[in-house]
């Protein structure tokens, strides 16, 4: 029980820090800090819509943190995954774009998606090949292929796959109205990603915690050297989890193609992917935090979605919370002497 | 420059590195420090140059009392030292890296300034040449230019001569005379009994962080040295050894040369019997470690193979098993528990946990290691660590690699690992260690591996040897004799 009070401390102190912080600079803006918080901690669940498009966000947000606790507990900074989304969306769109007036629309759903998740994990291997066999730090190689994918994806939205007659950052043509995935009445919110976001974080969980397979990635992640050693197949499980990451990535870019933007837009990973990092940093490969600090996450970027109307705040405050909280936490674990990761 | 040392303490936790080091260099000449792996030389070199503060004591430069606190300050006071791996910025130029730790550098007079030492001393060093072009040997001469432009008086080389060429020893003996001649001091840390009688004028000898008797003025002869080094020869009870079988062997290298990124070993021609314990003698880092490692099958020969039961070793061999001495960080995996580490060494995927649990109890109660079966590896004491490293070794291992089996371990933990190895090895396995202690290679061996410069003895059974005679192979004394 004490060790579990201690194992607790440091994150509550870190986060009474990040918040306190956070009220300086509000106070230092001449806001109202305790409106500003209240409209930050809840402004995301106060309608329905507000709430299902918080969802929306948390969705993909998940999708990505529960990829990277896998990279990450495989010792692998995959900031690649940025990229690893938006090739998702892009082989989502390349299979969409076979579809025709009468084909089985559940048919191209599930191909998009299966073709979001292979293409992410491709990405994420070519991250882990150059690190391998070129000694690549996977951070440079994930930053340099995020810059290759968010080409590719210009250059479809501009060349080939352009609108007729218009080429313009908002995208391909749209989706024919029969792939858009249906969402709950009144709301943008399509049920079937939450749902899938969750169902990767049970599978993941349990792949990474509960079998032999996640033992060996685990053992890959703490000590590369020993688990050699002791004849764990380091290099495979390395690339496995970093394939399982890209395809958590790619499934989340794929679903925002269907769900959310009906078309291919060139940001299609819109800074997600880098908040799941942040997320991932928090809860490292522990998978039982994850849900909750995505949460967390989605709640406050949502609410501050509404701080410019409420209270003429910039929405920028909420991406200064969570990098104080990350920030603060991983100051507390080097005073504590752990890993930074 | 003269330098004095009164009452100098220096701990590492409980480990006393240095104590009650009292002792004085004269100007204008070389002093060898002689001794042992952890006798505590690095240590008091690293007082002298800033790197450490020392706990008690005092230095004296020329009578005055100083405190150097930092390798800056040591330097402006005229103390400079040349490390054991060069320190430096590898796509700087000479120029680059001599000008960028000066207070008012001036390009054309530093020029001006390598030109003159690297004359003075023989150095064939060009002020523009990249660093990384260098090798080993003229990175250390750039590091003395360096030293000396920055106005040091009292120059310390730990350990100069591993890792550069005979011509290179050579010049730099040359070059440390000349800088002696005007007036300057030289401290000259080694192990190297030859390179005390080749360059030095007096010796000093440290053991376990004490000064051997005082300062001594050369010549000294090699035994008087060794026995200051070692201390007096001990018998200890010995375990009988098995005799050198000829039977096929389990090991075998042929005209194969070993290398790692800074160290060569060989060609060697070995071949190590099944059913022995194999004690590797030498100071540390004198080739034990590469060597390891190639019959681990985790590095690769530059040339010929290293051949296993007969077969070429290309890639780690699960009948070979090897315990690190660094064990947190490449032996376990601390944040693991035994029963994960049992699983983790199963092949199969499918793994139930509750045998996993059960095997994990069985090997705590065979080892008496100190822990549960769901406890992290991290929690243990060093001695249960090894037990759990030795437990872990699969029952069809037929080699087993330790590195310093029993370092940080109470006798009573000692002696119960080496029973479970002599198990092993009237098992069939061939065992190898190194070990800093050399009564610990004379009393468990049943032959002995001499690592000295660069070569590797040929297998001497351990009941030829005596203890003193190991020590002086060690030290390269008769060593010639010995190689294969």
């Amino acid at each position: 029980m004490k060790t579990q009070f201690v194992a607790l401390r440091t994150p509550v102190i870190a986060m009474g820090v990040a918040l306190a912080i956070t009220a300086v600079l509000l106070l230092l803006a001449g806001a109202d800090v305790f409106a500003a918080f209240g409209v930050l901690l809840g402004g995301a669940l106060t309608t329905p819509s507000r709430i299902s498009d918080m969802l929306m966000l948390l969705a993909p947000l998940l999708l990505c943190a529960v990829g990277l606790t896998a990279s990450f507990a495989a010792g692998q900074y995959n900031l690649g995954i940025e990229g690893q989304m938006t090739v998702g969306g892009v082989a989502a769109m390349w299979w969409l774009r076979g579809y025709q007036d009468g084909s089985p629309v559940i048919l191209y759903w599930i191909g998009a998606v299966l073709c979001g998740m292979l293409m992410g994990a491709v990405w994420a291997m070519l991250v882990a090949l150059l690190k391998r066999y070129m000694h690549v730090s996977e951070i440079f190689a994930g930053l340099g292929f995020n810059f290759v994918a968010l080409g590719l994806a210009l250059y479809l939205v501009f060349g080939p796959w352009k609108r007729p007659g218009v080429a313009s950052m908002s995208g391909t043509e749209p989706l024919a109205d029969a792939l858009w995935l249906p969402t709950l009445t009144g709301t943008r919110l399509t049920l079937i990603t939450p749902i899938l976001a969750i169902v990767m974080l049970a599978i993941v969980w349990r792949l990474i915690r509960h079998t032999h397979w996640g033992l060996q990635v685990r053992a890959c992640g703490l000590s590369a050297l020993a688990s050699v050693r002791m004849g764990v197949p380091a290099t495979r499980r390395t690339f496995e989890a970093m394939a399982l990451c890209g395809a958590c990535a790619g499934m989340a870019g794929a679903l925002q193609v269907i769900g959310v933007y009906h078309s291919l837009v060139p940001n299609v990973a819109s800074g997600i992917g880098l908040m799941g990092l942040l997320v991932a940093l928090l809860v490292r490969a522990d998978v039982r935090w994850v849900a909750l600090v995505a949460l967390f996450f989605a709640i406050i970027t949502s609410g501050s979605i509404q701080l410019p109307l409420a209270l003429s705040i910039d929405s920028s405050i909420s991406g200064v919370l969570q990098g104080l909280i990350v920030l603060a936490i991983i100051v507390a674990r080097a005073r504590r002497g752990e890993e930074a990761a | 420059m003269h330098v004095s040392i009164q009452q100098l303490n220096k701990s590492f936790g409980p480990v006393r590195a240095n104590q009650d080091i009292t002792i004085a260099f004269a100007a204008g000449q070389i002093h060898g420090i002689l001794g042992e792996n952890g006798a505590g030389k690095s240590t008091l070199m690293k007082l002298l140059s800033g790197v450490y503060k020392p706990d008690s004591g005092q230095i004296f430069i020329n009578g005055t009392a100083v405190t150097l606190g930092t390798p800056r300050l040591a330097v402006q006071i005229g103390i400079g030292m040349v490390g054991q791996d060069p320190l430096d910025v590898p796509v700087f130029d000479v120029l680059e890296n001599i000008a960028c730790g000066l207070q008012m550098p001036n390009d054309a007079d530093i020029r001006q300034q390598i030109i003159h030492w690297s004359t003075t001393l023989g150095f064939p060093l060009q002020p523009d040449q990249r660093m990384r072009d260098l090798t080993v040997g003229q990175r250390q001469q750039v590091e003395i230019v360096r030293l000396l432009i920055a106005g040091s008086d009292v120059l310390i080389l730990d350990e100069p001569t591993t890792g550069i060429t005979a011509a290179q020893v050579a010049a730099l003996f040359a070059a440390l005379k000349t800088i002696v001649a005007t007036g300057k001091t030289v401290l000259f840390v080694t192990h190297k009994l030859d390179e005390i009688v080749a360059l030095c004028d007096t010796v000093t000898v440290l053991r376990a962080g004490q000064l051997v008797g005082t300062q001594l003025a050369m010549p000294i002869s090699k035994e008087a040295m060794l026995t200051a080094m070692f201390g007096e020869f001990l018998t200890h009870p010995q375990v009988p050894a098995n005799p050198i079988s000829t039977d096929a062997p389990r090991w075998q290298l042929h005209d194969t040369l070993l290398h790692d990124t800074t160290f060569v070993l060989g060609p060697l021609n070995l071949s190590l019997p099944k059913g022995m314990i194999i004690g590797l003698a030498g100071l540390e880092g004198s080739g034990q470690r590469v060597f390891m490692h190639h019959l681990a099958g985790t590095a690769h020969p530059d040339r010929g193979h290293v051949h296993f039961n007969g077969q070429p070793l290309m890639r780690a061999n699960p009948l070979v098993a090897w315990l690190p001495a660094d064990r947190l960080h490449e032996g376990i995996i601390g944040a693991m528990s035994l029963s994960e580490h049992v699983l983790l060494m199963r092949d199969s995927l499918l793994a139930p946990h509750q045998t996993a649990h059960a095997k994990a109890a069985q090997l705590i109660a065979d080892y008496a290691i100190k822990a549960t079966p769901d406890m992290p590896l991290q929690q243990l004491s060093g001695g249960n660590q090894q037990r759990a490293m030795l437990a872990l070794i699969p029952e069809s291992a037929q080699g087993i690699l330790l590195e310093h089996p029993t370092r940080g371990l109470d006798t009573v933990s000692a002696m119960a690992i080496w029973q479970r190895l002599q198990v092993r090895r009237d098992n069939g396995a061939t065992v190898l260690f190194f070990s800093a202690d050399l009564s610990e290679v004379m009393q468990y061996s049943d032959a002995v591996l001499v690592f000295f410069g660069g070569q590797v003895s040929r297998l001497l059974a351990r009941d030829s040897l005596s203890e003193e005679a190991l020590a002086a192979l060690i030290g390269g004394v008769g060593f010639a004799e010995v190689s294969a």
